[in-house]
């Protein structure tokens, strides 16, 4: 049973970069900062690639819904070990409205062109945290939904999935075709070596429109206002019990 | 679980100390550990003692809290007879508090265990006394009173030196630069920045990032170092192929002498040839003819593109042929070239659980490209990386620009020395060699040791001629010390190296100034710190030779 699995990866502000609030406090400064694939979407990469290298898997795809330079965070994945790439090409204005719920219609329709039997999608991204696209993607698709994801296993025309949920680690049996999104603990990717990197650069990555799939891409939120969060207080020293007893009731925490 | 029952973290507690029936415990990770104390529990509970080691983290870097073992005092260890200087009296503790005012002065043996000691626990004094002055007229003060009362007196800023060169060896007064991180002035127009001597140096560089400045100066310490105390050691890191050593890149000093004299050659100009230029002096001396109390340094811009490429190669020759390539092919962009060994990155995977992006090879480089312009900049590495790799010299290795790959690569070389010091105690050296005999020296090193020791294994700024040679063992044993001293110091001087290429003399290599440095010189070094401290009160028993 070889599966073809698409993977979404998302080019997003590298998590080492230190975030600025841009000057018309609608978003972040993106431009000329330095931006890397999601961790998550790493994780997700490297999962699809151990599943083709233990042959359970016969293609891997990766996708991603994003401005120009989105293709070299598809070429990363390539280094990985994806085989080809898909690039829906999102207008540089137009990538910080894009929703979840675009990019799920839009891997709903990618599924169904290249008859994928498994998506693999990192739980959520680091910039907008919000693991949504995964859940959407699989109610489109009314697929089984394995969401989580600390470990896959195959039994046959199944997916045995642990899930790591607030009471501890929950194990799932998901019928074929899934989506399943992974999380921290699913492997620790690897780094794309110098040959792999090489060989990446003869890949193919085919690049298509959002409309071309029929996919509508108009936002339905409205970004009211973007801060920093709050500047932590610096705190007090105080004498004695009695002075520490008084402050905490004038401030009127007892 | 044992952890949660001593309410500690598991995260930080780190294997450290060997198991015996007796008297001490070995630590291992999360359930070995539980097995061990079960295991004690059967014995008399009187014949166990439980060693923690609690470690503080601190972003790049790690610095022993007071609860690690003690070593050695360093009168002991190394017989040093104490110089004729007072002792401390109520008197002198009276001046310096109503000079500073009581919360910056800090008494006491126990609470100065960690400005005791330098992190490698290597070194240990007994001062009792610890001065946090804020400004320069205070450390004039200091200082006046200290040569008037001959006191002597051990600068320190942020205690990561390497040479035993930042701790009092007796009852030293400590003044520390903790309080003196003033940044004065940004020139955005000239790339000076002027600060005070305590700033440390990953909190300047942030700074002046936000003018688009760096420091030109980078090395694993810099969450904790000072700029005083990177510029009163020469320090050099792992930027100076690119950026050069900072006596040319420290434009003015402001010092304190002995004597309590500010000595002023304070400038934001980058030429100025008037005169004898006495900052010099002061850079690289290591606090012994005065105290850095402000400087002013020219900050380059930072560079907009950044590649980091780590690769693995399997012989020494290759090594040397990459090097060679990366200068040709990277020339201009090239702004850091490092070296580290199997051995050496072995010990950053055991200890710290960090794993390296390829296999295992017998050689890494990491091999650093800053530039101003990307797409320029990845053009010319991927010929490189085509060029070496298609040859064969190369045999494996990836290649990052996003900053959180680039961190975790540095830290593989940036955390060696944390490791090794895992292993209990580190015999440390850092020698300029040429790049011909560099490995050499290692392996003739290993060899010599044979199987009294943990590791032996060489790292280094390849780019500079620069070889960090580090030996371990699990404690300090005086027979291995004697065995690889003066054999390193001797192999070193026959290659007309440098026993200390930016480590500095310190304590410990003090002695040994004449493998590298001819007699004459040395007698005229004399004749400075004569002519500067005449009583010798600052920073004594380091850098020069006992008579």
């Amino acid at each position: 049973m070889s599966l073809r699995v698409l993977v979404g990866v998302k080019r997003v502000i590298d998590y080492a970069v230190k975030i600025r609030v841009r000057p018309d406090k609608l978003g972040v400064v993106t431009d000329g900062v330095k931006h890397s694939m999601n961790p998550f979407d790493e994780i997700a990469i490297e999962e699809a690639v151990r599943l083709k290298e233990k042959k359970i898997a016969k293609e891997v795809v990766a996708i991603s819904c994003g401005p120009t330079q989105a293709q070299e965070t598809i070429r990363t994945a390539l280094a990985m070990g994806a085989d080809r790439g898909i690039h829906v090409e999102i207008p540089a204005k137009e990538v910080e409205k894009l929703e979840p719920l675009h990019v799920a219609k839009i891997m709903a329709k990618l599924v169904e062109q290249e008859k994928a039997d498994l998506v693999v999608l990192g739980k959520q991204a680091i910039d907008d945290d919000s693991n949504a696209t995964a859940q959407m993607t699989a109610a489109l698709l009314d697929w089984p939904q394995a969401t989580f994801a600390s470990k896959i296993e195959k039994t046959d025309g199944e997916l045995q999935v642990t899930r790591e949920v607030d009471g501890g680690l929950e194990i799932i049996k998901v019928k074929l075709p899934a989506v399943v999104s992974a999380d921290l603990r699913l492997n620790e990717p690897r780094y794309a070596t110098l040959p792999n990197i090489m060989k990446a650069k003869k890949k193919k990555i085919a690049k298509m429109k959002a409309a071309d799939l029929g996919v509508d891409t108009s936002p339905h939120f409205e970004v009211l206002d973007v801060a920093d969060p709050p500047v932590r207080e610096a705190g007090i020293k105080v004498e004695d019990v009695d002075t520490l007893v008084t402050k905490l009731k004038d401030a009127g925490r007892i | 679980m044992l952890f949660d029952r001593l309410g500690l973290s598991l995260h930080y507690i780190k294997p450290r100390t060997t198991v015996t029936s007796k008297q001490q415990v070995k630590m291992f990770h999360g359930k070995e550990l539980w097995q061990v104390v079960s295991m004690a529990s059967r014995w008399t509970r009187a014949s166990c003692s439980l060693t923690l080691n609690l470690y503080r983290w601190n972003k790049t870097f790690i610095h022993t809290s007071s609860c690690h073992r003690k070593c050695e005092l360093t009168s002991k260890r190394y017989q040093v007879k104490r110089g004729n200087y007072n002792q401390i009296n109520d008197q002198n503790i009276k001046f310096f508090t109503e000079l500073l005012g009581p919360h910056r002065i800090i008494e006491g043996e126990s609470e100065l265990e960690g400005h005791n000691t330098d992190w490698l626990d290597t070194v240990r004094g007994v001062s009792s006394v610890l001065l946090k002055p804020k400004t320069t007229e205070e450390v004039s003060a200091i200082l006046t009173y200290c040569n008037q009362h001959r006191l002597a007196v051990c600068p320190q800023g942020g205690n990561t030196g390497l040479v035993g060169g930042s701790v009092p060896v007796f009852d030293e007064i400590i003044i520390s630069t903790n309080l003196m991180n003033k940044v004065e002035n940004v020139d955005t127009w000239s790339g000076v920045v002027t600060c005070q001597s305590g700033c440390v140096l990953e909190a300047l560089d942030q700074h002046v990032a936000d003018f688009g400045l760096m420091v030109p100066l980078d090395l694993g310490a810099k969450g904790s170092c000072h700029i005083g105390g990177n510029v009163s050691t020469n320090a050099g890191g792992l930027r100076l192929l690119r950026y050069g050593n900072l006596h040319g890149s420290v434009l003015g000093v402001e010092a304190v002498l002995a004597s309590g004299e500010v000595v002023d050659c304070m400038t934001a100009m980058k030429k100025d040839n008037t005169g004898y230029d006495l900052k010099h002096l002061f850079i690289g001396s290591e606090g012994t003819l005065g105290l850095v109390t402000k400087i002013a340094i020219h900050c380059p811009s930072r560079p907009q593109a950044v590649n980091l490429a780590f690769l693995g190669l399997s012989s020494y020759e290759n090594v040397l042929k990459t090097y060679v390539a990366a200068k040709s092919k990277l020339g201009e962009i090239l702004s850091s070239c490092e070296f580290i060994d199997r051995s050496s990155l072995e010990c950053v995977e055991e200890n710290l659980k960090l794993k390296p992006p390829i296999s295992s090879h017998e050689y890494y480089m990491l091999i650093e490209t800053s530039g101003s312009n990307g797409t320029h900049d990845e053009e010319k590495l991927n010929i490189f990386l085509e060029d070496v790799l298609g040859s064969g010299i190369v045999d494996d290795g990836t290649v990052a620009s996003e900053p959180s790959r680039m961190l975790h690569i540095w830290g593989l070389r940036e955390r060696i020395a944390e490791a090794l010091h895992h292993e209990g105690y580190t015999y440390k050296y850092d020698i300029s060699i040429p790049l011909s005999h560099f490995y050499k020296m290692v392996e003739d090193m290993r060899e010599h040791l044979g199987s009294k020791i943990i590791r032996c294994c060489g790292y280094g700024h390849i780019g500079d001629g620069n070889l960090h040679l580090n030996i371990t063992t699990e404690e300090f044993d005086k027979e291995v010390l004697n065995h690889i001293e003066p054999a390193v110091y001797e192999w070193t001087s026959k290659v007309k190296g440098s026993i200390s290429a930016e480590h500095g003399l310190g304590f410990k290599k003090r002695n040994y100034i004449h493998y590298s440095k001819s007699s004459g010189a040395v007698t005229i070094m004399k004749q400075m710190k004569k002519l500067l401290d005449p009583n010798g009160i600052l920073n004594p028993y380091k850098v020069l030779p006992d008579e």
